[in-house]
Formats: structure tokens, sequence, C-alpha cells
């Protein structure tokens, strides 16, 4: 071909967005490390950090009782924080690629329904708190494996739409389950409630070592189908003239979607708005594809995350909101105010 | 090289039958363009072809039958210009473009050097170079048709599946996107099957034409001997004159 002589176009850049995105969750890293009712010396604070960087060993000056507050307090729960905001916003993108739906979010297929059923047996039962999260998780995961099975029994390739009502029918069905549970054991009310609302653990390193395999795997997962993603976007039928499987790619990337999200839900309870709304603000920024969206998504929600948890540990003097109306609170006057002043879309 | 060859093609839709047994040859080189009223079949006999519906039947791709091969190779070999092409929204013509390339990549990959350098040829030979960066969804009728003809062209597949490519497109885009085609499948010896709505279209660019009644070989031929007026007016309920012209019948609608 004479195309050798051709100087090559080079595709969009796709670096700029994802450092931007990096830089803003070290921005917001770095701000809940600081910033807290305990009154920690914000540099002192950074030094004890760095000092559990391996190979590093410097003297942070902090009093032990401080330096516990840093490391064991604070430092796992923006850690924690940014797992679970990660996960939800990369799993909220892939769902929405992989949909093709704006409203897409983690939840889609039934994981808050069913996680919310399974805490609330945990709740009801009497079970120690430890078993809130496997129970949870067990629930969010069967609720997407029954709204995938009840979505082939018409048909093993049924489309994507099918799928998602699905999902809503099985939601229904454990939140259903869910109420009448809550419901025959008022004396445990307000304990579901509070797990249903969300909260980050504040007790060390637990959650955040449970959270992280999982989380891992399912980005893994996403971000080895990015570019499966990006020819999703012409359709299941077009995709398929262009010759990849869609039903496929769908089953491998709900199930990567569904363990980050479900992990994430196990551990933090139903934490609203991140998933669908990080997705969309990054997506006005990058463009439509996934290889930038999915990694800037990931730095976003956690960056998303850690802010609403500072807001919501240090906006009311002695006590803490819920993250998840905090996430709601400052989240959807952000995201009005993001649609009220951006360029067309297609810019 | 390879052409295409039908026995039997079967195909249904919720249980009715669409094509009732379709058999086609159809040389590489050679535009086989498929007429007929709407719901004939034309649009389902493509899908067959590409083999996103399944369909009875034997279809063979050169050498291959189609129900024997990987998604992946059928879509090395057969490239489809859908009628309503999905835009995804502010996707660069150069992205969109390599989409084409989908079947090359390996499973696990990203797209490599020659990807590129064959993206950029193709939109060159398109004239789509100063758009690369532009979003599709900008792009006017007669030069998104273009960038859907570019990606598919990039899929370097020996068959080409039009479906109604001028839909949308006024007289003078319909003909110079026609005229693309024509050029490209004597440059690169394709295999062209169409749909086409526009029957002196049809005539000017198809080597032959088969008219489509009912999931029905109604009738297959050189162009005029398909488009004679008496067919035409029994199979589409309408009025026609057909007028002999320089290559070929041209079809006429005629106030009754």
């Amino acid at each position: 071909m004479s195309s050798a002589a051709l100087p090559r176009i080079q595709a969009r850049p796709r670096i700029g967005p994802v450092v931007t995105s990096m830089a803003v969750l070290a921005a917001a890293a770095i701000g809940s490390l600081v910033l807290g009712p305990a009154g920690v010396n914000p540099w002192q604070a950074i030094v004890e950090v760095l000092d559990h960087v391996p190979g590093v060993s410097i003297d942070s000056g902090l009093s032990a009782q401080e330096a516990a507050i840093v490391w064991q307090i604070r430092v796992p729960r923006l850690v924690l924080a940014g797992l679970v905001g990660a996960a939800l916003a990369g799993s909220g993108a892939a769902y929405q690629g992989v949909f093709r739906n704006p409203l897409a979010d983690p939840y889609l297929l039934g994981v808050a329904a069913g996680a919310g059923l399974g805490a609330t047996i945990a709740i009801v039962s009497g079970l120690p708190t430890s078993a809130i999260a496997p129970l949870a998780f067990a629930g969010a995961v069967l609720a997407v494996v029954a709204a995938y099975g009840l979505a082939s029994l018409g048909g093993a390739r049924r489309s994507g739409a099918t799928l998602i009502l699905s999902g809503v029918a099985v939601a229904a069905f454990f939140t259903a389950l869910q109420t009448y549970l809550q419901q025959q054991h008022a004396d445990t009310i307000r304990q579901v409630f509070s797990w249903i609302l969300g909260r980050l653990g504040t007790t060390g390193w637990g959650d955040v070592r449970t959270l992280l395999p999982y989380a891992l795997v399912s980005w893994v997962v996403l971000f080895a189908h990015r570019r499966h993603l990006d020819v999703m976007a012409v359709g299941e039928e077009e995709a398929s003239t262009l010759g990849i499987d869609p039903a496929r790619v769908r089953l491998i990337v709900v199930a990567g979607a569904t363990l980050g999200a479900a992990a994430a839900v196990a551990v933090s309870g139903l934490i609203a708005f991140v998933g669908i709304i990080v997705p969309h603000i990054v997506r006005m920024a990058t463009g439509p594809s996934h290889r930038v969206l999915l990694p800037a998504s990931l730095a976003g929600g956690a960056a998303f995350l850690m802010v609403a948890d500072l807001v919501a540990r240090t906006v009311q003097s002695g006590g803490e909101l819920p993250i998840g109306v905090v996430t709601a609170f400052v989240g959807a006057p952000f995201f009005a105010f993001i649609l009220a002043t951006r360029r067309e879309v297609g810019a | 090289m390879s052409g295409v060859t039908c026995r039997g093609v079967t195909a249904r839709y919720n249980g009715v039958p669409v094509l009732a047994g379709i058999d086609l040859d159809v040389a590489a080189g050679e535009w086989l363009v498929v007429v007929g009223p709407n719901g004939a079949g034309k649009t389902t006999l493509l899908r067959a072809l590409a083999g996103v519906i399944p369909a009875g039947g034997d279809i063979m791709l050169g050498d291959r039958r189609l129900g024997e091969m990987r998604r992946r190779e059928v879509a090395a070999r057969v490239a489809v210009v859908p009628q309503t092409p999905v835009v995804p929204d502010g996707l660069a013509v150069f992205d969109y473009v390599m989409l084409g390339r989908t079947p090359y990549i390996p499973y696990w990959g990203m797209e490599g050097p020659s990807d590129r350098d064959r993206v950029t040829s193709v939109l060159a030979r398109l004239d789509l170079e100063e758009y690369s960066r532009r979003p599709v969804s900008s792009l006017s009728g007669g030069e998104r048709q273009r960038a859907v003809l570019a990606r598919a062209l990039a899929q370097d597949a020996s068959i080409l599946l039009l479906d109604e490519p001028t839909t949308a497109l006024d007289l003078g885009h319909q003909q110079q996107v026609l005229e693309l085609v024509d050029g490209l499948r004597h440059e690169v010896g394709l295999v062209v099957i169409s749909a086409l709505h526009d029957l002196t279209f049809a005539a000017q660019f198809g080597d032959r034409v088969i008219l489509l009644v009912g999931g029905e070989v109604a009738a297959e031929g050189r162009p005029e001997r398909v488009l004679q007026a008496e067919v035409v007016s029994q199979h589409f309920g309408a009025t026609v004159e057909v007028v002999e012209g320089r290559d070929g019948p041209l079809v006429l609608p005629v106030r009754r």
C-alpha cells in the first residue's frame, strides 16, 4: 500500500485527562489527610504518612496518640473512601458503556437490593457485625446472577434491554423481602437504616484489606475490556458485524463491574450517586472513549468520595453525617451546575 | 478471491418467514443490487449474509461456510454499512474508523502502528483527513456517510454489504457515495451487495439486480431485464416509464 508515505494521523491525546484526574485525586487525598477534628498539625500528618513508605524513615514529631490518629484512623478511612468511590464509579462507567444507557449505575441489576437484603438478614438474625459484609456481598452477587438467569430464560442471547428489565424485577422482589424483614424486626430498624445510608469504617485497615482484592480484580477485568466497550458503543448488531461477541463482552463486563460494586457495597453500605454521577462528569471532560473514561472515573470516584467523607465528618460538630446523604447533597447541585454550564455534547 | 454463494437461505422474524429460500451467486468484483417493496426482506437478507441473525440454508463466503466461522473471521470478510448507523456521541472520526480494525486486533490487545497506517490511508482515500479529529456526530450527512464507508473499508473485507446507503442524502451526495463505492470495488475487487430504493440508481450502478418480493426472488438478471415497467408496476404498485439511458435503464415515476 502507498500508506507508508502518508504521515500517520494520531488519535486524540489520551494522557492529559488521566493525569488531570490523578492530580485531583492527589489533592483530595492530601485534603482528607490534613483536615480533621483532632487538630493534628497538617505538615506533621503528611510526614507521618511518608514515614510509612517502605525505605523512608522520618520522624514526624507527632505524639504516639496523634500518630495513631493519622495512621490508624485517617489514612485507612481515606483509602477506604477512595477504594469505594473508585469501585462504584468504575462499575458505573462500565455499566453505562455496556448497556449504552446514561441512567445505568452499579445498582442497575440488583446489587443494591441484593446487598440490602443480605445485610438485613445478618442484622435481624442477630449475627455478629462481621457477618454483614459477607452476606451483603452474597446477596448482591445473587441478585445479579438471578437477573441474568431470568433474562436468559427466553433464549440465551437476549438483548441488554431484557437484562435491564430482569434486573428491575429482581431488585423489586429483593427489596420487598428486605422491607418485610425490616418491618418484622422493628427493634433493629435503626441499624438497618444506618447500613443502608452508607458509612465508612473507622477502625483500622480491616475493610481496606477486605475490599482491595475484589476491587483490583474488577478493575483489571474492566480495563482489559476498554476497547470492547468502545466497540459496543455502536450498538450490539453493529458491534457484532465488527467482529466482537456482544453477549460475551456484556457478560464479562457485568461480572467484573458487579464484583467491584458488590464488594464496595458490602463494606460501605449503599452509597448513592457516585456510580452514576462521576462517570458522567468525567465523560464531559474526556469524551466517550473508555480508555480514558475508565481510569479517569476510578480516580474521579475516589476523589469524590474522599471529599464527600471529609464533608461528612467535619461539617457537623460532634457527629457525622451519613456519607450517602452527603454524596447526594453535594453531588446533585454539582452535577446540575456542570449540566447547566457545559458546552453542548459532541464537542 | 471470494464471492458469495447462497443456497436455500431462509430466515424468520418472530416466527414469521421473511426469507423463503434464496439462491444467490455473486462473483468477486460484482455489484448486486437488491430491490423490492418495503417488507420484501432486503434488510433481512443482508443481515443473514452478515451473520447477525440466524438463517437456514447455506451461505458460503468464498471457501468458508458462514455458520462455521467465528465472529471476527466473518468481520474480516464481510463489512456492513447499516441503513442508520449508530454514531456514539463525541467519538472522533479517526477513532470511529479505527473500529473497523476490530477483527485484526487480538482480544487482549490494542491497535498497532499498522492499524493506524491503514486508517490513515483510508481517511486519505475518502478525503476525510481534515475531519479526523472532529466528532462524527458533527459531520454533515454526506461526510458522515463517507466516515461510515471508511470504517467498512478499514475492515479490509472482500465483501461489502450496503443497506440503503443513500438514505437521508441529497441527490448529489447520493451520487457521490455510489460512485465512491463503484470506484472502490474496481480498485479492490470487492463484492458489493446493496439494497437500494432508487431503481434508477439500481440500474445505473448494479451489474445485476434481484427483485425480492415477499421473501422470494421474483426476478433476477441484468438491470434492463429486471427493471421493466410492467414488473415495477406489478410489484411496487407504481406507475413508471422506463427510458433507455447511456448506462442502463432510467426508471421514472409518472403521474397516473
